[in-house]
């Protein structure tokens, strides 16, 4: 009940535009998403990072239905819940098509816990399909410690332009890991 | 990227979100698709003639008090299939209200009409019309709902096509009742609600495909 009072709060103060609380919320997030995966994918443990990127890239374009009356457990739990929903039936549906794999020897070969932030689906490598406009923005705001305006100026881009240019980036990206759903 | 680094970008792209923007979406989609069936009808149909005659009668607001009813219920439960993990099952529920009052204003009527006159009162003239004619007046509010909810997030996407398709219908309802000419309670117990049901479908069978997100 705490952590869930702590979350809230920092997404309250995310929603109105600090970016401080914002991260804090998606980081302690993220760890409960993976918990989450993880104990419902313990067949296919390759597979949880890239759906906890993918919950936390919908939390973030989803972040205006959240109500602060509403507990964050159940919005989160629900988006969290459909998007392995989403991404269990679109693999079902690929499956059909091709020859059914064997979850015996999946597990097998799966390894444990081991890299929790790597995720099988590089986000890096679809980037690169977007312009420069909105790939560089992102690729310098990844880094550790650069601000806005140091991206302004390593890029020069202005820092309105480097704002929407992830904006805009981070929209398209979820587009393209939607469509290249597993 | 890993994770932390989608977080660092996440954070990036922080700005304050307003706080009713789902709420004034919808509403701009419930006038779109009001002003879209207004406009449907008048072209389509045309008002009813007698005008100054049928204000005075109850039956004709009971037809708005129909459709107002499930718009505004139908709504209520539309904005909370669009946020996920908003409870809704029990805010439907009320949704079966008003077709029981409808129901049970049709059944007294029928009860106390003679067995010839039974028949006339459910099909009136335009029962072969009437309910197409209600789902065609929904159409535009069926297309803006959808638009709504495309900007929101549903996790029932089969049940927020219903709710779309519901509240479509009502809306219908209330702009085809400027221009219907039936006013017994058995024919809009039955046609009424059939014209409301046919969006209501078609928003189901749409909705899965449509509200991926």
């Amino acid at each position: 009940m705490e952590t869930e009072e702590r979350l809230r709060t920092w997404l309250v103060q995310g929603l109105a535009g600090d970016a401080g609380a914002y991260q804090c919320f998606l980081k302690a997030l993220s760890a409960h998403v993976r918990a989450f995966l993880r104990r419902r994918l313990a067949q296919r443990p390759d597979d949880v990072e890239d759906l906890v990127q993918e919950t936390l890239l919908a939390v973030h374009h989803q972040r205006h239905t959240y109500r602060p009356e509403l507990p964050l457990t159940a919005w989160v739990h629900a988006i969290a819940r459909y998007k392995l929903v989403d991404w269990l039936r679109a693999r079902a549906a690929k499956e059909a098509l091709t020859e059914p794999f064997d979850d015996a020897d999946d597990a097998f070969f799966a390894t444990a816990d081991g890299e929790a932030a790597t995720a099988r689906r590089d986000l890096g490598r679809l980037l690169q399909a977007l312009p420069d406009r909105q790939r560089l923005p992102i690729v310098h705001m990844k880094l550790e410690g650069l601000s806005v305006v140091e991206t302004a100026r390593l890029t020069g881009l202005s820092e309105s332009a480097v704002k929407v240019g992830v904006h805009r980036g981070l929209k398209a990206l979820a587009a393209l890991v939607k469509r290249s759903a597993p | 990227m890993n994770t932390d680094e989608l977080i660092r970008v996440l954070a990036a792209d922080a700005q304050p979100v307003p706080a009713h923007g789902i709420e004034r979406r919808f509403a701009l989609a419930v006038a779109l698709g009001l002003a879209g069936a207004a406009a449907l009808m008048l072209g389509v149909f045309g008002l009813r003639h007698d005008w100054g005659t049928v204000l005075a009668l109850p039956m004709f607001w009971g037809k708005f008090a129909l459709g107002g009813s499930l718009a505004a219920l139908g709504l209520a439960v539309l904005l909370r299939l669009a946020r996920p993990g908003m409870p809704w099952r029990r805010a439907a529920r009320w949704l079966a209200l008003p077709p029981a009052v409808v129901w049970a204003l049709a059944g007294v009527a029928l009860a106390g009409a003679l067995p010839p006159e039974r028949l006339p009162l459910l099909l009136g003239s335009t029962w072969r019309t009437c309910p197409f004619n209600i789902a065609l007046l929904s159409l535009p509010a069926l297309a803006a709902l959808f638009w709504a909810l495309r900007g929101a997030a549903p996790t029932r996407p089969a049940w927020a096509g219903a709710g779309a398709g519901l509240l479509a219908g009502a809306l219908g309802v209330v702009a085809y009742a400027l221009h219907c000419p039936e006013m017994a309670a058995p024919f809009i117990a039955l046609w009424y609600l059939a014209g409301m049901a046919l969006p209501t479908a078609l928003g189901a069978a749409l909705g899965p495909r449509l509200l991926r997100w």
